[in-house]
């Protein structure tokens, strides 16, 4: 069976429909399953539709690809822990950009062959590997950085932007040169250009600026398929491409508020995430003039209050405290005190990392607020307990001008009663700046491991009958 | 009107069409959001099909396409998979 290029048309026209239902349905967490069924019912009328036109002639490797990929992927879904996620997506985005490039390379090959080479076309196809090119190279230095297999801190050096101005100047003259020429000399050296100018455009942006890096890559790989698009013709890859390249692209803007910075402030490399030398917590903290509580008094606040807020951090994630946290939210639940949790926009190291790990642990998602919901709760909250979070709650970021985190929008945790925190040692948080809600008189540090520290809080509860 | 022209004007609406739907988005599922792009730009397997399904094809083209496919349905596979794996999750009250 074969369709003709009109009908392959149409079917492409309802998948681009049905990926924009697919995206309306994450409005609400209600309809967003349906939504990523949408999405895959468009992507299968796109590839059939493909496969059945007359382009395509000789199936042997593409069944080949289709189910080592399809193999991969699906054990890569079904294996990945959820504080992994954003590992995962970050391979993820590398593979479209490679995928990309080689789209690209296949292309002119084939136009080569077939002398349909011309200079639009051979422009449209240098946009598309250079795009490409940045995001798989971009994101396999971000995948690296969230698997610790490289420092999260910021590699910065002199003329550092000057020479990545440069890099992209000679990579752009040399997508002219081919496009004017056709030589294939000019095409690998643009390429290879392209995944050095990925990984100098990364490596400079601090670990703790992660959910941004993400963004980006995620309109990268938008923008990267659009370019295919054009070089192809195809309005759906064009379409496809435009959704996913303004997601990531409103996605950076959301975090770069949250965090009060400009994206070329975040692009030009921040904050470091030196963790240096950890004194040890308890005599740091003596010396600061901390306070320190146990398990026990915290529980006894928890117990007696009406209200607790947890505001979860990414210390949460690395301690896999939140199956814990949810047996701590229900026996509080069972002796009459509300607990919901606050989450800033850019807790974890990914967009809505926190969400997700809240809901893995079976945590409803109607307990879980955003910042301007909750913050207005704080004042009438009994206690707050920060679990791994640290810079999101510094008032410094409203009180102290000279802070450099001073304008970021924080939760107001400073604001309830009691304010327990959960830390592992006296190190600060990733922008290195010194958190003065530890000074306040309503405060105190619990220290030690997130996850044991929330289990020794249940099995008190527990033990103190009901 | 020539077809690059076209592609430009698809693209440029398609843009406004990104803008609102992604803002309408609630940011407790932006990683779902995240995953479900990737699963989507996965739709560079259409150029990746049409570059290997070529029967002229030379045996080059047809080794890169290859990738290109595998590299697409890892994207479109583990994307799709993975959000429905966390969308699983996002439960309410007295489920």
């Amino acid at each position: 069976m074969q369709i003709s290029s009109n009908v392959q048309a149409l079917a492409y026209l309802v998948s681009a429909v049905l990926f924009i239902f697919s995206l309306k349905g994450l409005t609400h967490p209600a309809t967003a399953r349906r939504g990523n069924f949408l999405g895959m019912i468009g992507m299968a009328v796109a590839v059939v539709a493909t496969l059945l036109g007359s382009e395509v002639e000789s199936y042997g490797f593409i069944i080949a690809g289709v189910l080592v990929g399809g193999l991969i992927g699906v054990v890569l879904a079904m294996r990945i822990q959820m504080t992994a996620m954003p590992q995962l997506v970050a391979a993820l985005h590398s593979f479209v950009g490679l995928a990309a490039v080689l789209v690209a390379v296949g292309t002119f090959l084939n136009k080569m062959e077939a002398g349909q080479l011309n200079a639009v076309l051979m422009g449209e196809l240098s946009a598309g590997a250079i795009i490409g090119a940045i995001t798989f190279t971009g994101s396999v230095i971000a995948f690296g950085k969230l698997q610790g297999l490289i420092s999260g801190k910021p590699v910065k050096f002199a003329m550092q932007h000057q020479l990545n101005a440069a890099i992209a100047l000679v990579t752009i003259a040399l997508g002219v040169h081919f496009a004017m020429s056709g030589s294939i000399f000019s095409l690998a050296l643009m390429i290879l250009l392209a995944l050095v100018l990925g990984v100098t455009l990364i490596i400079p942006i601090g670990g703790a600026d992660m959910p941004v890096i993400i963004s980006m890559l995620n309109s990268y790989s938008g923008w990267a398929a659009a370019a295919t698009g054009f070089t192809l013709h195809n309005n759906l890859l064009i379409i496809v491409g435009a959704l996913v390249g303004f997601s990531g692209a409103i996605l950076s803007y959301i975090m770069c508020k949250a965090m009060n910075r400009s994206i070329i402030n975040v692009v030009f490399g921040g904050f470091g995430s030196d963790s240096g030398g950890a004194p040890s917590a308890g005599a740091a903290a003596m010396e600061k003039g901390i306070r320190s509580a146990s398990v026990d008094d915290a529980v006894y606040w928890m117990e007696d209050a009406n209200r607790v807020i947890v505001v979860p951090g990414y210390g949460m994630a690395v301690a896999q405290a939140q199956h814990s946290l949810k047996e701590l939210m229900e026996l509080l639940e069972e002796r009459g005190v509300e607990v919901r949790f606050g989450v800033h926009p850019v807790a974890g190291r990914m967009p809505g990392h926190m969400n997700v790990l809240l809901a893995e642990a079976d945590i409803p998602y109607d307990h879980v607020l955003e910042m301007e919901e909750i913050n207005p709760d704080f004042a009438s909250t009994d206690v707050t307990l920060v679990v791994g979070a640290n810079d999101v709650v510094n008032p410094a970021a409203k009180d102290d001008a000279s802070s450099p985190i001073y304008g970021m929008p924080i939760l107001e945790a400073g604001r309830s009663k009691q304010v327990y925190f959960l830390k592992r040692s006296m190190n600060p948080g990733y922008s290195g700046v010194d958190n003065l809600l530890f000074y306040k008189d309503n405060t105190s540090l619990i220290f030690g491991d997130a996850k044991e520290t929330i289990e020794g809080m249940v099995s008190a509860l527990k033990g103190s009958g009901h | 009107m020539p077809d690059t022209l076209v592609a430009l004007y698809v693209f440029v609406l398609a843009c406004f069409i990104g803008y609102f739907v992604i803002w309408g988005v609630t940011p407790s599922l932006h990683t779902p959001l995240v995953a479900l792009t990737n699963a989507i730009s996965g739709i560079v397997i259409v150029g990746a099909l049409l570059v290997t399904g070529l029967e002229s094809a030379g045996s080059f083209a047809e080794i890169t396409g290859f990738f290109a496919v595998l590299l697409a349905s890892i994207n479109v596979f583990g994307g799709f998979l993975v959000t429905n794996r966390m969308l699983a999750m996002f439960r309410k009250k007295n489920k």
